[in-house]
This record gives structure tokens, C-alpha cells and sequence, in this order.
């Protein structure tokens, strides 16, 4: 499985997220408050909306259309209507890129 | 300022309200399902800071929410067999079965509180007090987000055609509403949820819902036997207070979250993808605003639902040069939709169509039009806008 490069660190802002479009795939990539680097998929599991429009808020992902919950570090859905997990991806920091282990 | 053009968007000859007929099956076929929708432009820096959450507002308003229970309880049972009793009622019945239609709608999204245990215990509290299972309306919610007004799709539809303006004035003393809610709740607590039920709630949330239907059916249920045992004890009249306090209200205090609560979609566009041609923005009275919390910006609350009730009227600065101009009171509100809703019970494709301010962008018809099938033979130029 290859890691990819997937944005400059400062694309991020922190407590915030991006998204990332990486091979037919979307992606989100946060950054928390103690400037550590995670990668999700990109889409609801509810309803498929972007959630790179949603809030990150402690360590969660809040999608705009519902307000459906998600732990960004494990992917685990937290609150209705979300009930399937997010997908996460392992990221590493080098050079002050964010490279992601996709696959 | 309105002007109002027939039809905007799908022009149906029979409407199928219920979320498994063939309205349900046109809607998905054309797209209107889980659509993309218009929003404003807001930076996302502005929005990040809209968005954000903070418990103080949510605790200081449910603070007042909680001790206005008490005060208005306590004067309606000290002057007891008074007329002096009657405001204390009334404004108990206000609090109790008008202000927790909002507060179970905000919680409900997770806005209200930043702490989500806050939500959580408000959202149950108020979901009890206006007769609504917790499971099932949530689910019912977010389908109203995802497809509001899309005739066959949203379960929320307020103003239904054919209109029956009775139930809608009957709606005002929830007399109607507050026995088809418990019979929906009893029914749940049999174990039974109906086809449209299961069509929006996943299987999983099932035995959720019958059990929150039971513990709402058990309170009501203990409610009925002490007022019972009160009056076989001779307490005549007096035992009308446990009904009086608790589920009595949903019945006499509902009329304000009625009375907000149809201005927010009535009169305007069914199967649009535009907030702005289905949803109400108005300005109201600072009570009202209080007991509604805020709701009445009620496009931005459907463009930006993250965004909490506090910092609605933030929001509303923003992007109010995006929207139709909003209505200036309830009353102004009322007298645009009741015009349009008695047009409507003639022909139930008219909608009204506001006039865009020049800065805005316009209406976007390509979203619902640009779908097979459609009637595209309609007016659809713009009224101002750029």
C-alpha cells in the first residue's frame, strides 16, 4: 500500500479540516488542536455529503447536513443519524507534507 | 415585495404525501431525493466561527426555560379556583408545551450545547413534553433536512394538500395532534412501527423507539391514575392538576410553536431544491424569538443547519443580501401565506415566489428543473437578482 502525498500542513488550518481527492476516492485530512494529522473518508456514511463543509469540534467531525457524529481518530460513529463508521487512514508527517497510507 | 408565479417546482396532479407511494418513487427518479441544494456563499472562516458551540447560552435559556416552569406552576396552583390562576396557565402552558417544540428541534441537531450529554437529557425532556417519540423524530428530522418538501420524501410537510383549514385551526388547541401522538406512541410501545417508520428509521434504532415510547406511555399512564385516585377522593376539579402540569399542555400551550412553527414553509414551493423558495425568514417579537429560539431565519437554519440557534441572527447579517427579503412580523408573515394557501387550495401548484434583492444570486432552477421529465415550460425569470 503506498503513501501518498496529500497536501502541505499549513493547507490545514487547526481544529479544521480538507478535503482531499486522491484516485476516484474523496478524503478528509484534520488537523487537531494539538496539530496532529488524521485522514477519513470524505463522505457521510448517512447520506454521502462532503464532510470537508462540517466542523471539527474536540476530536469529532460534525457533517453540515445532518449533524451527524464522528470520532476523526478511530472513525466511529457517535451520534444519529450517522450508524456506520467512518474509514480512517494512517498519515505521517515529513518535509511538511502530509503523506497518507491509502489503500 | 412578493410576487407569486405558478408553478415553480414540479407540477404534480395528485400529491401522495406518504413516504412509500409514487410520489416517493417520481422523487427519487428525479433526482429531487438526497439532492444537492443551493447555499449562500459564507468564507469558511466566518462559518467556522457560526458554527461554533458553547454551552452558556444553551444553560443560561434553559435555566430561565426550567424555573419559568416552576413560577408559572406554583402561581397557577397558589391562586387555585381564581380567575388570577388563569395567566400563571397560560403562560405554563406556553413554556411547557410551545417552547419545547425548539428546544427539541435544537438539541435534536446537537446545536443548542456544546457538551453533548446537554442535548442529550434537553432533547428527551422536550421530546416527552411535546409528545414525540425520540427515535422516530429524529429520523424523521433529518429526512426533512435532506429533502424538505419534496412531496412523497419529506415526512414533515406541515401544510398538505388538499388543505383542511379546520385541522389547521383545530392545530392551534392540539387536540388532533396531541391523539394521533398518542396513539402513535402507544402503538410503538405495542412493539409496532408502521411501513413509513421503518422506511426512515434504520433497524437498528427499532427497539430504541419502543422502549422510549414506553417510558413516555408509563409517565402519561401514572399521570391518569393519580388524577384518578384524586377525584375518587374527592378532589373534584383538583384533580385536574396532574393533567394540568404534565401533557395537559401540549394540548392548551401548544398554539405558539403551531402558530411559528406553519410560517415556516407555508405557502411557498414544494419539490424545490432552494431554501429560499421553500423555506420563511421573518423577523419577530423578542419573546416570541425566545420561545421559538430563533427558528424564525428559518432559510439559513436550512442552508446551515451546524449553525446554532444563537448565532442565527449573525448568519442572518451575512447572507441576508443572498435571500428574499424576510416578512417584518408574524402577522406579515401570516398575511402573505394565508394568501397564497387559500390560491393553493384552488390550485395546489401555485407557490409564492419572493423577489430576490439585486445583490443576490438567482433562484436556482437548473437544480430541480434539470431533471428528465420535468415541466419546463414554466416562468421561471428571475425578479431582481444578478
Amino acid at each position: 500500500m503506498p503513501w501518498v502525498d496529500a497536501c502541505a500542513v499549513d493547507d490545514v488550518e487547526e481544529e479544521d479540516l480538507i478535503r482531499w481527492d486522491h484516485d476516484g476516492r474523496t478524503y478528509v485530512i484534520v488537523r487537531s488542536l494539538d496539530n496532529e494529522f488524521y485522514c477519513t473518508d470524505g463522505l457521510c456514511t448517512h447520506e454521502q455529503v462532503h464532510l470537508s463543509d462540517g466542523l471539527v469540534m474536540d476530536n469529532e467531525i460534525e457533517c453540515p447536513k445532518h449533524n451527524g457524529l464522528f470520532d476523526y481518530r478511530t472513525g466511529k460513529a457517535l451520534r444519529a443519524p450517522v450508524c456506520e463508521d467512518l474509514r480512517t487512514y494512517a498519515t505521517r508527517v515529513g518535509n511538511g507534507r502530509i503523506m497518507v497510507l491509502v489503500g | 415585495m412578493s410576487k407569486s408565479t405558478t408553478p415553480i417546482g414540479s407540477e404534480l396532479t395528485v400529491r401522495d404525501y406518504s413516504l412509500t407511494g409514487a410520489n416517493t418513487r417520481q422523487a427519487i427518479e428525479n433526482g429531487l431525493s438526497a439532492a444537492e441544494w443551493y447555499h449562500s456563499d459564507v468564507p469558511r472562516k466566518n462559518l467556522k466561527s457560526l458554527m461554533k458551540r458553547r454551552d452558556a447560552p444553551a444553560i443560561r435559556d434553559t435555566v430561565i426555560w426550567i424555573a419559568l416552569h416552576f413560577v408559572f406552576a406554583a402561581g397557577g396552583l397558589y391562586f387555585w379556583g381564581r380567575w388570577l390562576c388563569v395567566p400563571f396557565w397560560f403562560a405554563y402552558g406556553v413554556v411547557y408545551g410551545s417552547a419545547c417544540d425548539s428546544r427539541w428541534h435544537e438539541c435534536g441537531h446537537g446545536t443548542a450545547f456544546r457538551t453533548r450529554w446537554m442535548n442529550d437529557v434537553v432533547y428527551h425532556i422536550a421530546s416527552f413534553q411535546i409528545m414525540r417519540n425520540p427515535v422516530n423524530w429524529r429520523w424523521s428530522h433529518a429526512r426533512h433536512h435532506t429533502d424538505t418538501l419534496i412531496v412523497g420524501r419529506d415526512p414533515e410537510i406541515a401544510w398538505m394538500h388538499p388543505i383542511s383549514l379546520i385541522l389547521k385551526a383545530l392545530a392551534f388547541v392540539g387536540i388532533v395532534e396531541t391523539w394521533t401522538s398518542l396513539k402513535v406512541l402507544t402503538r410503538n410501545a405495542m412493539g409496532n412501527l408502521s411501513q413509513e417508520e421503518r422506511d426512515y428509521i434504520p433497524e437498528s434504532q427499532w427497539p430504541k423507539a419502543i422502549f422510549w415510547a414506553r417510558v413516555h406511555i408509563a409517565i402519561y399512564a401514572a399521570v391518569l391514575v393519580v388524577s384518578f385516585v384524586l377525584l375518587v377522593s374527592g378532589a373534584a376539579w383538583k384533580s385536574l392538576i396532574p393533567i394540568l402540569l404534565i401533557g395537559g399542555p401540549r394540548v392548551y400551550g401548544c398554539w405558539h410553536f403551531v402558530m411559528t412553527g406553519l410560517l415556516q414553509h407555508g405557502g411557498l414551493a414544494e419539490n424545490v431544491l432552494d431554501h429560499r423558495l421553500n423555506s420563511r425568514t421573518l423577523y419577530m417579537n423578542p419573546i416570541s424569538r425566545w420561545v421559538y429560539w430563533n427558528m424564525n431565519y428559518h432559510i439559513e437554519h436550512h442552508m446551515f443547519p451546524m449553525v446554532p440557534y444563537y448565532s442565527l441572527p449573525a448568519l442572518h447579517e451575512l447572507i441576508k443580501d443572498d435571500l428574499p427579503p424576510p416578512n417584518t412580523s408574524i402577522w406579515d408573515g401570516y398575511r402573505e401565506m394565508m394568501g397564497s394557501v387559500m390560491r393553493q387550495r384552488v390550485d395546489p401548484n401555485h407557490a409564492i415566489r419572493k423577489s430576490l434583492p439585486p445583490t443576490a444570486r438567482p433562484y436556482r432552477e437548473h437544480l430541480h428543473l434539470a431533471v428528465p421529465e420535468r415541466n419546463t415550460g414554466l416562468e421561471i425569470g428571475d425578479q431582481g437578482g444578478t
